[in-house]
């Protein structure tokens, strides 16, 4: 009796687990891949009245958190389901961060939300173009006419070949609200005590920190303990020596460019240089961006580098205190600016209210809604020139238009690959921190971009 | 009589297996089933999303071999000193102080010390952060002593950031051990420390002969949840330094969870997970060893 029951459980548990292991390998289960492509629509019968699809409940899942955004975000929503009683929107809101960690699970699911925030790098969007869990949008941008809404600049920083393989061209995947670019903020009062204009090119920049140092100023105030805040100040010093072909191949992990260039090893000297100068606030590398751009906003540090998205907040803080323009112009020769667009809105390919979905980003992204993102202090993707606006809003704004007319845009640099985000966090502390010298530290980006671009 | 002989008293019968069944289901379901799939996942190279393939042991050697996180695990090592062997030695000091000495207040002083253990993990990692910041209050404390040369930017400092979080779990830990240890040495007989002293030893010969023996249950405890604390560490990184400055502060639990959710590399990061659960369950089994053998 013992011995059958033993051997019962013992057989019983060694089928269970050959069984478990036996099992689909990861990924295969489901019938992932084959739903995107039935699920897409075919041009021309795109419905584009959302008052005819019926009662509809829409999940949107979203990262505008910040008190502008949310701002705008919900008197959107408000005003779309006025507009569309049939449509019941249930927003799901999480930081940035949150929203990234979760959203990989919840793409794959069958219950996937019907639209997302899915930031537009190779890390994000990429790794979900290639695993078919986003819909193209192309169809629903024939109905709804977003190809002549937004011009193919914008278009493209959301736009994969079907593999994924390629960024920047290809479907359309999601549509931006908002612009954003990632200039240099300073303080006017500061600025005037000093005797100084605003910085238009690296060697004003430079004479302007030695200059602030010089009456006890912080010249630059800085947090890097949040690591993707090295990647935006790193592109900000880049910008001033290297072409805009040149970071655009690397930013977009297209073949034919090198980190270990001249041009980069003169960028990441400097931003060494820079930090043995002391033109960084002390202790940088223990500090979180909210305290530092909170620092900077309470009157401590003549510049800070920073994105659009902190107007709202630093018009409030500092009111007509501070000013905003283009990184200088150094041996680039142009006032290249990392940026483009704010993280886009896609349709997941598990959705199953698409047509709505599609009706509610045409609805987020309408010429209303550019007027409704510009009252939330906010910097609109498109038609920024029709806004009236004043203070530092205007400044920027001003400061999107030139990147625009001019071609200034330069891409983040962690949208290269897809581990990218990791290696340049971490290589810029690294950097900063004194741990790595300049050659350490592009011979890290370069082993990562030329093993995922194969050059 | 004859149906009696064919079970031994004491032998399950055969409906004592329908008991334990709901919890064999769920432990099944929620533990071994997670469990089975995550050392399946690791051996196949998946990034979360699309198709998978089959990649045999790559990634276990991918975790003894790659620096980060080789170093991880180096990492953990110096927090289990940080969460475990400090505490423990500070917590007998003060157990041992606190139960000779008569002290007004004795509950209060308990409370206090137990207290950063009811404190969400989360909480505690905030607070801490704003101490060690630049210009928090640890840097204006050394300033206004005159150490201001000691000021820094701890958590960011290349050298000091894996210590300080070190520290913030000894002061969280130190108050688990002391309760244990209290506890503990109430339950020791008086009897045996007159026998003691009649014999002449002294407070320190006490403590040796017959207060550390008596705890080797607790102590054995105490070890236990601190160095599995140690190991499994990742509200105090992931709140506090996000692993950096570079990779100085990251630890395993830190990179499963980088690695699985951020880099999209299931596989390696499911492969660390399992090479941890290993590293705990072999801690574990071997201090209840160390534990039980002192007991007979």
């Amino acid at each position: 009796m013992r011995l059958s029951i033993s051997r019962t459980t013992g057989l019983c548990a060694a089928a269970a687990v050959a069984l478990l292991i036996g099992a689909c390998a990861p990924g295969d289960d489901g019938d992932d891949g084959g739903d995107g492509a039935s699920g897409e629509p075919t041009a021309g019968d795109v419905a584009t009245d959302p008052s005819e699809l019926g009662d509809v409940t829409l999940t949107v899942w979203d990262q505008e958190v910040r008190e502008g955004q949310t701002e705008q975000i919900e008197a959107l929503n408000t005003a779309f389901q006025e507009a569309y009683p049939n449509i019941t929107i249930e927003r799901v809101s999480r930081s940035t961060d949150d929203l990234r960690t979760t959203l990989r699970l919840a793409l794959s699911g069958d219950d996937a939300p019907d639209v997302v925030q899915a930031n537009n790098g190779r890390p994000e969007m990429g790794q979900y173009v290639a695993a078919g869990l986003l819909t193209p949008l192309d169809d629903y941008a024939d109905g709804y006419g977003w190809f002549d809404r937004f011009p193919e600049s914008v278009r493209a920083l959301a736009s994969y070949s079907e593999d994924g393989a390629t960024y920047g061209e290809g479907d359309l995947y999601g549509l931006p609200q908002m612009g954003e670019i990632v200039g240099l903020y300073y303080s006017k009062s500061k600025l005037a005590a000093l005797g100084l204009e605003p910085p238009q090119t690296t060697d004003d920049f430079v004479a302007a920190l030695q200059a602030a140092q010089a009456a006890g100023e912080v010249p630059i105030q800085f947090g890097n303990s949040d690591p993707f805040a090295g990647i935006h100040e790193f592109g900000f010093v880049q910008n001033q020596f290297s072409d805009a072909e040149t970071i655009r191949n690397l930013g977009f992990g297209r073949p034919g460019s090198s980190w270990t260039s001249d041009d980069n090893v003169a960028a990441a000297q400097a931003m060494s240089d820079w930090v043995d100068a002391g033109y960084f606030a002390d202790g940088f590398n223990g500090v979180d961006y909210d305290t530092a751009w909170q620092a900077f906003a309470q009157g401590t540090g003549v510049f800070f580098v920073g994105g659009t998205w902190l107007v709202a907040d630093l018009t409030s803080a500092m009111g007509d205190d501070v000013g905003f323009v283009l990184p200088p112009a150094g041996a680039s020769g142009e006032h290249l600016v990392t940026g483009g667009i704010s993280i886009p809105w896609a349709i997941p390919a598990n959705s199953d209210a698409k047509e709505a979905a599609a009706a509610y980003i045409d609805f987020i992204t309408s010429s209303d809604a550019m007027t409704a993102v510009t009252e939330a202090g906010n910097l609109p993707v498109i038609e920024a020139e029709q806004q009236t606006t004043t203070g530092l809003q205007s400044e920027v704004f001003a400061a999107w238009a030139q990147a625009g007319q001019d071609d200034l845009i330069v891409p983040y640099l962690d949208y290269a690959t897809e581990t990218f985000f990791d290696t340049i966090t971490v290589a810029v502390q690294n950097l900063m921190g004194g741990q790595s010298d300049p050659q350490q530290f592009l011979d890290t980006l370069e082993a990562d971009y030329a093993a995922a671009t194969g050059s | 009589m004859a149906a009696a002989i064919g079970r031994r008293p004491g032998e399950p019968r055969r409906v004592a297996y329908l008991y334990i069944l709901p919890a064999v289901l769920v432990f099944g379901l929620f533990i071994l089933f997670p469990l089975i799939r995550t050392a399946q996942f690791s051996l196949y190279e998946w990034n979360g999303l699309g198709a998978s393939s089959w990649a045999g042991f790559q990634n276990y050697r991918d975790v003894f071999t790659e620096p980060q996180l080789r170093g991880a695990f180096v990492h953990a090592l110096v927090l289990v000193v940080f969460y475990a062997v400090v505490p423990v030695l500070l917590g007998l000091l003060l157990a041992a102080t606190m139960s000779r000495a008569v002290l007004r207040g004795l509950g209060f002083f308990r409370v206090v010390l137990f207290l950063p253990q009811v404190i969400p993990m989360v909480v505690v990692a905030i607070a801490w952060r704003q101490i060690y910041e630049p210009n928090g209050p640890l840097n204006d404390l050394l300033r206004s002593v005159g150490l201001g040369a000691l000021a820094r930017p701890w958590l960011g400092d290349y050298t000091w950031a894996l210590p300080s979080v070190g520290i913030v779990g000894t002061w969280v830990g130190t108050g688990l051990c002391l309760v244990l240890f209290l506890a503990g040495m109430s339950r020791i007989p008086r009897e045996l420390y007159e026998a003691a002293r009649l014999d002449g030893a002294g407070p320190f010969r006490e403590f040796r002969a017959i207060t550390l023996p008596s705890l080797r249950g607790e102590l054995a405890v105490a070890l236990t949840l601190t160095v599995i604390a140690a190991l499994k560490t990742f509200d105090l990184v992931y709140v506090m330094t996000s692993g950096g400055p570079g990779t100085e502060t990251t630890v395993p639990s830190y990179q499963v969870y980088n690695n699985a959710f951020l880099l999209g590399r299931v596989g390696t990061a499911t492969a660390l997970a399992i090479v941890l659960t290993l590293v705990v369950f072999v801690a574990t089994v071997l201090i209840n060893r160390v534990g039980e053998r002192g007991q007979r």
